[in-house]
């Protein structure tokens, strides 16, 4: 450790050089740890939610909705504590454009459902009063630019015609399960204006305990399965999972760039530190002659690599981290719990220390083994 | 006068290792480059061959995809009498009012739960000639009146129980696979086709989700267009079937259109500065040759070109290396959701020679980037001062 200002003098030389090496493996690790993450959000989506819900949708298909009747039957199950419905909505702003999810819900047993939409005292009531009012997501508001109190129309795609509803609470997420980006409003606004009746897209109940999962999800979906709304239950945990996987190769693909991105920088960076170790030959000799141990110049050199690892690891898996859970990405809803794991920051560092064994290791050996009166014969 | 350029040549080979170590940055960059944007072209590609010019696609007005729209039997009936309908050899309409929907089905390899949403159409006798380039590649298409189905080539082996003979369960019914049909590619191929009147009894009941007609005149869209929108006792928008299934391929399309330009561009910075250490490299270390070449009376402007030219030239050849390893994965099959309609879908990556001189001239425009600094230091260089 008592070398490195001279570590540093070596790499302050060249203070372009080190810049570009130090960006370039910044770079490649935050992309790294960027498609990592893609692929690690879908793996993890099946531990995304709560494993107290139980959700259930029409066996048939998911645009097949179950029938009101059902919410009774289920809360008469032993272990089911609370139920709900929601039914998506599937409706376009403006132009279209930006895809947000609607969902008609059953005001006030939904949010007691969902406790992580956590929403003001006043503006819930506000909500759950008024038939034709909407809760709306903060990423939401902000996106359009949305006012507490203002009216929105939407086109309904499902369920034609114009809808407009008067927003009259925000909601923020308190949990990665949640996105900040949907909108609430009531069933029984759907059920007057479509004249359909009876009907709910899917049924979310909360059970006392999480390792009765299973049981009661056979309970429920064995009560239906001879009707004509056969029901397929799950716990939320699953149900995410399922739309996880409809990425299908996607994630395998990310998987594959962010080897690919890593070996590219690689060779970048090991490219540098070898030119500038190859143009120091007469430097090392000096250093060797004036009593430096071949050890210690090995060390040297590798800790120059490591410094220019460390800092473009730290740089690069650091701003992943800091930036998505700033900006709360969320992959336009599609990727819930987008976050950097300790899994990937700890692959990422594993990258780095191979990038700079890789990279230093060529031009270390050669410092040590520099014979020294044939280096100091060179002309610059 | 110019350097020739034999010079940089001998150059580039005069040090091969960080010449190979650039050109093989840039060459992952270009197959990266390739390789998602191959991904994005099949993606689109597919449902861009879906659709017929010649056909006319009716769905519900509002509805934004198949999934979400409905037609009810007799607004079915009054598009079949309309007189922008083609007819067939026998005189009747070429018309399929059609029932889409999606089923979960188990995927091959996974357990239980790995499900994927595929779409089943129920379609009339017309269909098969009304939908463009459908070919039954074994077997025979469904008979009126039994639960039969027809399943598409990029269905089979990715689901259980999809092979001719084969029965498969959904929607409470067990359905017997009586053929394979191909569709040039299309996303026909990632459906399940049987007849309309089957399925509608155990879907959503006496509502067809949307009716595809071939046009008497396809020059005449427009006109069909309006009639049928104008109708007071028909509430449908009417879309020509290609474009209408180009649109669906948008937002998927769009993202992983954008996800390639994102990923390409973070690796582009940094395999450019790659080039840009390795140039200035190289120019320090040829100060004496280009303060040689400069004495020889080569204009700075010559020097300068000269190292772009090199700088260009070690890129060109990672970028050829770029589409050599971008090649095999043209062709290779993937699948994943089409979030315009929630099905999912499968499709091949496209490698086009287009696309492959696009990596070519993203490689040249790395490479020139890279090298432009450390060209013009070359050309700036003291002379007296390099000859020492």
């Amino acid at each position: 450790m008592k070398y490195l200002p001279l570590v540093l003098a070596n790499l302050g030389r060249h203070k372009r050089r080190t810049i570009l090496t130090i960006t370039s493996v910044a770079l490649a690790l935050f992309l790294f740890a960027s498609l990592q993450t893609v692929v690690t959000t879908i793996a993890n989506a099946a531990n995304v939610g709560s494993v107290r819900r139980l959700v259930s949708t029409s066996a048939t298909g998911i645009v097949f909705p179950l029938p009101i009747s059902y919410a009774n039957r289920l809360q008469a199950v032993p272990g089911i504590e609370a139920v709900t419905y929601a039914n998506w909505f599937g409706g376009r702003y403006g132009d279209g454009r930006k895809f947000f999810g609607q969902f008609a819900i059953d005001p006030k047993s939904y949010l007691d459902m969902y406790p992580e939409i956590s929403v003001q005292e006043d503006q819930k009531q506000a909500f759950v009063q008024e038939r034709s009012a909407a809760l709306v997501g903060k990423g939401l508001m902000n996106a359009f630019g949305w006012k507490l109190g203002q009216n929105v129309t939407l086109q309904g795609t499902i369920y034609p015609g114009d809808w407009t509803f008067t927003i009259r609470g925000t909601y923020t997420p308190t949990a990665a399960s949640i996105t900040d980006d949907m909108m609430f409003f009531h069933h029984d606004y759907l059920d007057e204006r479509t004249g359909r009746q009876g009907l709910v897209g899917w049924y979310v109940a909360r059970i006392d305990h999480p390792d009765r999962a299973a049981t009661i999800a056979k309970t429920i979906d064995d009560q239906f399965k001879n009707s004509s709304y056969p029901s397929k239950t799950g716990t939320e945990q699953a149900f995410n999972a399922s739309f996880a996987t409809m990425w299908g190769n996607v994630s395998l693909l990310m998987g594959t760039i962010g080897m690919a991105v890593v070996f590219a920088i690689l060779l970048v960076s090991a490219n540098a530190m070898m030119m500038s170790a190859r143009e120091r030959t007469r430097e090392v000799a000096i250093l060797k002659t004036i009593g430096f141990g071949d050890t210690t110049l090995f060390g040297v050199v590798m800790l120059e690599a490591a410094v220019i690892a460390v800092t473009g690891a730290v740089i690069g898996l650091g701003g992943a981290k800091v930036l998505y859970k700033a900006t709360h990405f969320s992959g336009g809803g599609f990727l819930p719990g987008f976050d950097v794991t300790g899994t990937t920051l700890a692959l990422g560092s594993a990258v780095a220390i191979v990038l700079m064994i890789a990279s230093g290791a060529v031009p270390a050996i050669r410092a040590a083994r520099l014979p020294v009166i044939s280096a100091l014969r060179q002309v610059e | 006068m110019k350097i020739p350029f034999i010079y940089n040549a001998r150059s580039v080979i005069q040090r091969p290792a960080s010449t190979a170590f650039t050109a093989v940055g840039i060459a992952l960059v270009v197959a990266v480059f390739i390789g998602m944007l191959a991904l994005a072209n099949g993606f689109r590609a597919a449902l861009a061959r879906t659709g017929s010019d010649n056909n006319a696609l009716v769905l519900r007005r509002g509805a934004d995809s198949e999934l979400s729209s409905g037609i009810d039997r007799e607004t079915a009936n009054l598009i079949a009498t309309s007189p922008h309908v083609a007819l067939a050899a026998d005189g009747r309409p070429l018309v399929s009012p059609e029932v889409y929907v999606l089923v979960p089905l188990v995927r091959v390899g996974g357990d239980s739960n790995a499900v994927g949403n595929v779409v089943i159409r129920g379609i009339s006798e017309k269909a098969w000639d009304v939908r463009a380039n459908i070919h039954v590649d074994n077997g025979h298409r469904p008979a009126s009146g039994r639960s039969e189905i027809c399943v598409g080539t990029k269905i089979l082996g990715r689901y259980r129980n999809t092979s001719i003979g084969d029965r498969l369960r959904f929607a409470g019914r067990n359905w017997d696979v009586v053929c394979n049909f191909s569709a040039g590619g299309s996303a026909f191929e990632s459906e399940i086709w049987g007849e309309n009147e089957q399925f509608m009894p155990v879907f959503r009941g006496q509502v067809f989700q949307s009716v595809s007609f071939r046009l008497k005149d396809p020059a005449a869209f427009e006109e069909a267009k309006r009639a049928l929108e104008g109708d007071k006792r028909l509430q449908v928008d009417v879309h020509r079937e290609s474009t209408f299934y180009v649109d669906q391929s948008k937002l998927l399309g769009d993202i992983l259109q954008f996800l390639a330009i994102v990923i390409t561009s973070i690796m582009a910075i940094g395999a450019v500065f790659g080039a840009v250490n390795t140039m200035y490299a190289a120019v320090a270390g040829r100060t004496p040759e280009i303060a040689v070449l400069l004495t020889l009376g080569f204009h700075p402007r010559s020097v300068l070109a000269s190292f772009l030219v090199e700088s260009a030239l070690i890129a060109a050849i990672g970028g050829i290396i770029g589409c050599l390893i971008a090649l095999p994965v043209n062709g290779f099959v993937a699948s994943t959701t089409n979030w315009s309609n929630f099905s999912e879908i499968a499709f091949n990556f496209r490698v086009t020679p287009g696309l492959l001189l696009a990596g070519l001239i993203f490689a040249v425009v790395m490479g020139v980037a890279g090298g432009f600094f450390p060209a013009r230091r070359a050309a700036k260089l003291p002379v007296v001062q390099a000859l020492r």
